[in-house]
């Protein structure tokens, strides 16, 4: 890749005897919406820390901005944004304050933070908020105030950890409009989430469990590529009850359920009818979805460590 | 520069919202010295005292009536001679034996000085003292002559002068109201700063701040000047406590006072400062804190003279910045003396300040685990 801005090598961190990150190596061009996802304790937290320069590679390398890792951290610092998994405020401060110490961090000129300050309100959709606690604000309004701060200084890369966790759905499409916004003015942004509509609008997704790097690549790619056989969708009333029974069926590789629905992986459109005939119910054939994708994925990676 | 002062103005937002820590940072000086002040103040009267009025003459019951009149003393008439007085010194019956010699009312008349002889039970030292003062201040009162000697040195006269020099009048709240404002002091500065860093790596503000190109003496820095501006204001109270109430005079400079109080303010928010480096999170700040106050207490010279310690706990006391400051405060406000006397105080605490606070510099990490 000619722009990426991220690079990693084989970037592992342990704690102890603790694996948390192991070997993951990644490329992320400029202006991307990076996605990174995997189940909790996966390492997406341990990899983004790294990537900030806070928390120090036990081995490989990486690069953000063509500055080391390890060794231009503060160089690193002064050009990315970040939003830690709990966007963590000045309770005891007001909106305005909050941004206004962030800008002061970055050193934005004082005749232009003023002006600085105002945009990020606007883009938080806080006006007239702005001399309210942040202890006083709710999730969704905290969130994007915890946005602005990270944003203040214009950095190219952004890194976001679970920015929509605790927040309304209305909340979350609002942010996340943000998020593609600043991405098409440039800026490059790494993303994890747990969220799949989320997942479906990033450029690029990797999907991480037990540390490693187990799919990279855009959200259709991993759809079309990564379940091998035919998906079935069953509704059936007695749904969690059977899915052990139907995950033992000889023409059946998966089952999982989603909600009272089942998702079913058959070895081939054939076993449709087989399968029709066991639940009683008619199955309909359907397109994986991105969630399918790391359902798969998860179950595959477990059964290839035990 | 512009991220110091993002720090300062942060830290004095949060100081001025935080209406709990602003209300100790004045309540505590206000109470602790009214507290400390009067417990200590209270003088010891009715002292068992024991009279051998050899002279038994008009004039010397007219010194012992001023004597019970005092209310310090409480005086029993001895008829056994100088043996039971000191035989009731001894024994504890008495603190202070009183004998009027045979020709007490002769010289008096004659003009020449009379002389009294007082016996002083030195063991105990809070009832000596005040004995010693008020006997002093009688003796003055009546123009008499009056030798003092304490029980457990045979027979050496104590001379008027032994009277505390610089606290004539025996009040403690004079000597106690300085050394209370330095724990006072200490032991705010200590307590706030000591949270300072682990708070925001609580509250996980501090892996934001981490991000972010301060660096680690700009933090520092940007954490310990707003609570300076609250030592002075917390001394003023405490001045104002000690002037108003307990009427402690400030015999040296004023102005000298704030000035040489601003290294004690930083050394002891360098140690503070540290604490919050080194603590896992603000239980064990607090702990720490009481730990190094502790000593500041016990070895400063705050309650006990350190002369009287064994040298080795001198040693101790000799790396908290509280026993300097104590040898400060007291010169200043009891002696009057300046400066030029309390350079190598003052030396102390500005190297105690500079190598906390760079300590904890080095100590800080823009990294986490
Ligand atoms: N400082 C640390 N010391 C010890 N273990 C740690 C530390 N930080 C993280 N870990 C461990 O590393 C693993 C990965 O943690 P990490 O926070 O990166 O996961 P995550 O993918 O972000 O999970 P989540 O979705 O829950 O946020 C976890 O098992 C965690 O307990
Ligand atoms: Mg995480």
């Amino acid at each position: 890749m000619d722009n990426a801005v991220i690079t990693t090598r084989e970037l592992t961190r342990t704690f102890g005897s603790f694996t948390a990150v192991n070997k993951i190596s990644i490329e992320v061009g400029q202006g991307e919406i990076y996605g990174f996802l995997g189940p909790n304790g996966s390492g997406k937290s341990t990899t983004i820390r790294m990537l900030c320069g806070i928390l120090e590679p036990t081995s490989g390398s990486g690069t953000v901005l063509g500055y080391d890792l390890a060794r231009e951290a503060e160089k690193i610092k002064r050009k990315i944004g970040y939003m830690s998994q709990k966007f963590s405020l000045y309770d005891d401060l007001t909106v305005y304050e909050n941004l206004d110490f962030y800008a002061g961090l970055y050193s934005i000129p004082h005749r232009e933070r003023k002006k600085r300050i105002g945009e990020m309100i606007d883009m938080a959709l806080l006006k007239g908020r702005e001399d309210e606690l942040a202890a006083n604000l709710s999730g969704g309004w905290k969130q994007r105030l915890a946005l602005g701060c990270a944003i203040i200084s214009r950095p190219s890369i952004l890194f976001l950890d679970e920015p929509t966790s605790g927040v309304s759905p209305t909340s979350r499409r609002t942010f996340f409009k943000i998020i593609q916004r600043l991405a098409n003015e440039n800026t490059t942004v790494m993303v994890t989430t747990h969220f799949m509509d989320e997942a479906e609008r990033c450029y690029r997704i990797a999907f991480i469990s037990e540390g490693k790097l187990i799919a990279d690549d855009t959200p259709e790619n991993l759809k079309n590529n990564v379940i091998k056989g035919t998906l079935a969708e069953v509704v059936h009333p007695n749904a969690l009850y059977i899915i052990d029974d139907i995950e033992k069926l000889p023409y059946v590789k998966e089952c999982s359920n989603h909600g009272p629905v089942l998702h079913v992986l058959l070895e081939s459109e054939n076993a449709i009818q087989a399968l029709n005939y066991y639940t009683g119910v008619e199955a309909k054939i359907i397109r994986p979805s991105l969630e399918d994708v790391f359902v798969s994925l998860a179950k595959q990676n477990r059964r290839q460590v035990s | 520069m512009s991220r110091i002062l993002a720090i300062l103005k942060k830290e004095f937002l949060q100081m001025r919202r935080d209406r709990l820590t602003l209300g100790m940072v004045f309540a505590l000086p206000l109470f602790q010295l009214l507290l400390f002040g009067y417990a200590i103040q209270t003088e010891v009267k009715h002292i068992p005292t024991a009279v051998f009025d050899q002279s038994l003459s008009a004039e010397s019951r007219d010194m012992m009536e001023a004597f019970s009149a005092s209310g310090y003393f409480d005086v029993y008439y001895s008829t056994g001679g100088y043996a039971e007085i000191t035989n009731m010194i001894d024994s504890g019956r008495a603190k202070v034996g009183i004998i009027f010699p045979p020709d007490f009312s002769e010289n008096l008349k004659k003009g020449d000085t009379a002389t009294v002889q007082v016996l002083v039970d030195a063991s105990d030292s809070m009832s000596s003292s005040t004995a010693i003062a008020t006997a002093n201040a009688i003796g003055l009162l009546k123009s008499q002559k009056i030798f003092i000697q304490k029980a457990q040195l045979t027979n050496l006269p104590y001379d008027i002068r032994v009277r505390p020099w610089y606290n004539p009048d025996g009040i403690t709240a004079y000597y106690m109201v300085p050394a209370i404002l330095g724990i006072i002091v200490t032991m705010t500065m200590v307590m706030m700063t000591a949270v300072a860093i682990v708070r925001e790596r609580e509250r996980g503000t501090l892996e934001q701040l981490m991000v972010t190109p301060i660096r680690s003496f700009e933090l520092m820095i940007g954490k310990i000047v707003p609570y300076i501006g609250l030592g002075y204001l917390q001394i003023t109270v405490a001045l104002l406590v000690g002037a108003l109430v307990f009427h402690v005079p400030i015999r040296g400079s004023l102005l000298e006072l704030y000035v040489l109080t601003l290294f004690f303010i930083t050394a002891s928010l360098g140690l503070g400062i540290l604490i919050s480096n080194i603590a896992k999170n603000q239980m064990q700040a607090f702990q720490m804190s009481f730990f190094v106050l502790l000593p500041s207490i016990m070895l400063s010279g705050f309650l006990f003279p350190r002369e009287a310690m064994p040298l080795v706990i001198q040693y101790i006391g000799d790396i908290i910045p509280l026993t300097y400051y104590l040898v400060i405060i007291r010169g200043i406000v009891l002696k009057g003396i300046g400066f030029p006397y309390l350079v190598s105080q003052v030396a102390a605490l500005l190297v105690f300040s500079v190598v906390l606070v760079t300590l904890s510099i080095i100590k800080f990490k823009k990294k986490i685990a």
